[in-house]
């Protein structure tokens, strides 16, 4: 597949990453930078394009004639929307995807149609980073949660602690502590470590653990793995960007909100739009006001402001303080890593929050969504199984008789409401979700070929 | 530094590398010309050693970094010099020295051409043939051969080609995989070879002397199987195809391939570097044709033309056919040519000198110079086509010219100092370091007369005008090794 990134910041080198790794795709990278491209081509076997993303003849020499996809992921929406209208106007290239910042676009109506800006995918960072934190505040004790089948069922990952009913004991034990649930554990780390989680497996203290459940079922598992903890009633956000206020505003009617801004003049004009939060001013990293505003019962502090630095210190300066977690804003991997073991609770990466979303518009076939675990040692995919038993190579079989990739496992099917964990002999019916896990993304290409419908199936 | 994966890579080029005396065996089983031994023991040697390195390392699987990449190609390059001298070593016809041996098969992969043989008419089909493939392969370099049909390579393929590929800027892909860039490239090779093969039959020669010629010629490279190379023809249909195809094969192929995938032409003209390259052919060309016509150097108006546009492209595109005993012919005619050699081919061509792209941008910042003394606070870029030219690439050009100029005079010094006269020793420097192949004075045939030393001398020339100096001068600097 021929694709085009326009930008190469922080969104789109790692799409230019993760795709390139796959055999089947040639990408182009095009932005203002040469410097910033000459370093992408050293690490990543793509070719890079200097010039600015929405003129015609900057996509033309980046090869938008024959394109299959454009991703736009400038840091303008407005050029994003230019270069996805030129791409359809002058080159009828069949999917364009954009990042969309400003929700004032967003929520136009009729805006993003083939007449006017024809832009298919809308992805707006803002809004996902900003769901992704909302389902870390309700699940307490869960490091990330990633949604399969519209919300049905969902990957949670935990660390594992000691007061967790099942942690010393083997995984086969779980059947026995909740017999009417169904749900599995997808994968262990263990000192930065995966493990093949077995049944003899045995769970330590301090093991980071995924595994997959109904959406009601979340709960139970997750006493499996530590003590519950009581949900959130106090949070305080320190930055009052973009995201800040959109996860203030789905925040402020269940839980308390405190929002800490430097700008006066933001925060006049933040305050406005809020109803319930309390909207300070102030430094994020200044102990006194922390102090002021009671930081030793905070459940949930999350920094959010532009500069990553920030975010560490004042995160860590919160927990020291006594909130009980701590959130940070991170972009770079390396920081997230350096953080997360110690001090800092759950690092949220923007950057791997996109791409995942991003990352399932681009996938061929029927892959509906692919999610890279933390530290993308593995990725969860789930993908629809269409047709009937003649076109397709999945439906109508026995998940042992499929011939899936070396490392890849299939752990449950979503059927209708219905959530069934796989077995080996489960038969996967016509529009099945099938969530897989695979070690391996580079063999992605071959789910994506296993699901695909054989042409003459109409 | 990545040992391991430098290893692995190693053997697995020198595996690739073994497979190529297959097509000489058949040659030679063609012809019965019984010389078929040398080659399967070469191919057995080579591919034991290929084993050998990569066996221990095969599971290592990492991205080879920019160094790796110059480690790899470096390495590769010599030990090709080596490996590829099997077959002449340890054939009983042509019976060369180890030296002698080396010297060939590193004249044939480099593309110079100069030769140590005589008596080419008289030698075996199987080794006249492997010579012109040596040269073949090692044209658009069998790096780049091996980046196209080695999926595993992956980035790394970026960092070999870089090392390999002539000319100063070298981050343009023709498609976003570097896999696929290779391949281009070579379809176009091969278009080239296949073209170029037809044109000398049709213009009379025999199949195996079109095949062995149409190695040599889109190579640039300069071996032919007779020991009066293209002049053993005496053809002007043959001179003609020659001519032509030298031409193509020493500009950027970048430009074939956008031709052949646009299937237009007009962006030739628009190229700075192409206008460049034929204007200076022009006028070496108009200089050489017109100075033998005064001079009455020939008897007959046409063979002037012929030779002296045959012998201008062949020299000033580092080929080194010969059609005419250059060298003696009057005044400064011999060492203008070997002044054209310096010139060379355009950058991502299979010709060797210091690149036309070079001398433009050399050329105009001397013009740029001129224009500040007249307007001392003027703001002027140098400026290529449309663009301005980075400062880096500006500044990369000045630091491999001097080098090569440094290059060439210790050369020279050595040279001299085994005894050769200045003129054999300036001609033989520029004809290795060129990758020209003949030269003047004693070397004006061929390097059979010199003494071992210098042929090693030829030899390191030879390899350093290939990689373009920089690629092999990295590995004897410290800072290379430091980590």
């Amino acid at each position: 597949m021929k694709i085009l990134i326009l930008g190469a910041g922080q969104v789109g080198s790692s799409a230019a990453y993760h795709l390139s790794r796959e055999e089947s795709n040639e990408v182009t990278v095009v932005d203002m930078r040469p410097d910033v491209l000459r370093e992408l081509q050293d690490r990543l076997d793509i070719r890079t394009v200097v010039g600015h993303a929405a003129y015609p003849d900057v996509l033309e020499r980046a090869g938008a004639d024959d394109a299959d996809i454009i991703v736009a992921l400038t840091d303008m929406d407005e050029t994003n929307m230019i270069a996805c209208q030129v791409a359809y106007t002058v080159y009828h290239t069949p999917t364009k995807i954009a990042r969309i910042r400003a929700a004032e676009y967003m929520n136009a109506r009729n805006l993003f149609t083939q007449d006017a800006i024809p832009v298919d995918v809308r992805i707006s960072p803002e809004q996902l980073v900003c769901e992704y934190i909302e389902q870390l505040i309700l699940y307490p004790g869960a490091l990330q949660v990633l949604d399969f089948a519209d919300g049905r069922v969902r990957l949670v990952g935990a660390r594992a602690d000691h007061r967790g009913s099942l942690v010393g004991q083997k995984i086969r034990a779980l059947k026995e502590h909740i017999p009417n649930t169904e749900g599995r554990i997808a994968a262990i780390y263990r000192d930065g470590k995966s493990l093949q989680p077995e049944g003899d497996t045995v769970i330590n203290d301090g093991d980071e653990v995924f595994f997959i459940a109904a959406r009601q079922d979340v709960r139970v598992f997750m006493s499996e793995m530590r003590k519950l903890e009581d949900p959130v009633r106090r949070v305080v956000i320190a930055g009052g960007g973009n995201i800040g206020v959109r996860l203030a505003l789905a925040l402020e009617q269940s839980n308390q909100v405190k929002i800490i801004e430097r700008d006066p003049e933001r925060a006049r004009i933040i305050s406005e739009r809020l109803n319930k939060a309390i909207v300070l001013v102030g430094d994020a990293a200044d102990e006194e006001l922390l102090l002021e505003e009671n930081i030793d019962n905070v459940d949930v502090f999350c920094a959010l402001t532009n500069a990553e630095e920030a975010n560490i210190l004042s995160a860590m300066l919160a927990k020291r303080l006594g909130a009980h977690k701590v959130m940070a804003l991170i972009n770079r991997p390396s920081y997230a890593d350096l953080v997360e073991t110690g001090s800092i609770d759950i690092a949220i990466s923007p950057q791997q929050v996109t791409i995942g979303s991003l990352l399932a518009h681009v996938r061929r076939g029927d892959v509906a969504k692919v999610h890279s675990l933390r530290r993308g040692a593995a990725e969860a995919i789930e993908a629809v199984a269409h047709g009937d038993s003649r076109a397709s190579a999945v439906v109508g079989r026995k998940i042992e008789d499929l011939s899936l990739p070396k490392g890849t496992n299939i752990v449950t099917i979503v059927r209708g409401d219905q959530v069934i964990m796989a077995h080996h002999d489960t038969v996967i019916e016509a529009d099945d979700h099938v969530i897989l896990f695979m070690t391996d993304r580079r063999k992605i290409d071959k789910i994506e070929n296993l699901f695909q419908v054989d042409v003459s199936f109409v | 530094m990545n040992w391991t994966v430098a290893q692995r890579i190693l053997g697995l080029l020198l595996m690739m590398f073994s497979l190529t005396m297959a097509p000489p065996v058949l040659i030679s089983l063609i012809f019965s010309d019984g010389a078929w031994l040398p080659f399967i023991e070469s191919f057995g040697m080579i591919l034991v050693a290929g084993i050998a390195f990569w066996l221990p390392v095969r599971n290592k699987r990492k991205d080879l970094r920019l160094r790796d990449g110059f480690l790899v190609v470096a390495s590769f390059w010599t030990v090709l010099g080596t490996a590829g001298a099997l077959p002449l070593y340890l054939g009983e016809i042509p019976a060369m020295s180890f030296t002698d041996a080396v010297f060939e098969s590193m004249s044939g992969l480099t593309t110079t051409g100069a030769t140590v043989l005589t008596g080419l008419d008289t030698l075996p089909e199987s080794i006249l043939y492997y010579r012109q493939q040596l040269q073949w392969l090692g044209g658009m370099g069998i790096i780049v051969l091996a980046v196209a049909v080695l999926p595993m390579l992956g980035v790394g393929g970026m960092q070999l080609y870089r090392a390999e590929t002539p000319g100063p800027v070298k981050d343009t892909k023709l498609t976003p995989r570097i896999t696929e860039t290779a391949k281009a490239l070579w379809y176009v090779y091969l278009a080239f070879t296949v073209m170029c093969m037809t044109g000398y039959l049709l213009a009379g020669m025999s199949l195996f002397d079109a095949i062995c010629h149409a190695f040599s010629t889109v190579a640039i490279g300069g071996f032919s199987t007779h020991d009066l190379s293209i002049g053993y023809f005496g053809s002007t249909a043959i001179d003609l195809v020659a001519i032509v195809f030298m031409l193509l094969a020493g500009v950027n192929f970048s430009l074939h391939f956008f031709a052949w995938r646009n299937v237009s032409i007009s962006h030739y003209r628009l190229d700075p570097e192409f206008r460049a390259y034929i204007f200076i052919l022009l006028m070496v060309s108009a200089v050489v044709v017109v100075s033998l016509t005064v001079l009455g150097t020939y008897a007959d108006w046409d063979a002037n033309i012929i030779n002296g546009l045959f012998q201008t492209v062949s020299i000033a595109t580092t080929t080194g056919f010969t059609t005419a005993n250059y060298a003696a012919w009057p005044g400064a005619l011999p060492v203008l040519l070997i002044f054209a050699s310096f010139v060379g081919g355009c950058a991502g061509s299979t010709g060797g000198g210091i690149k036309v792209i070079r001398w433009l941008l050399i050329a105009k910042q001397g013009a740029r110079e001129i224009v500040r003394l007249v307007h001392p606070s003027a703001e002027i870029p140098v400026k290529l086509g449309s663009g301005a030219v980075p400062a880096r690439v500006v500044d990369a050009v000045w630091g491999f010219f001097s080098v090569y100029i440094v290059v060439f005079g210790v050369m020279l010094l050595a040279m001299m100092s085994t005894g050769l006269d200045q003129i054999t020793a300036f001609s033989a420097v520029a004809a290795s370091l060129n990758n020209l192949g003949p030269g003047l004075g004693e070397v004006a045939a061929g390097f059979m007369t010199v003494s071992d030393t210098a042929k090693w001398i030829a030899i390191i020339g030879m390899l350093l005008g290939r990689l373009e100096i920089f690629t092999l001068l990295v590995l004897i600097t410290p800072t290379f090794w430091r980590h």
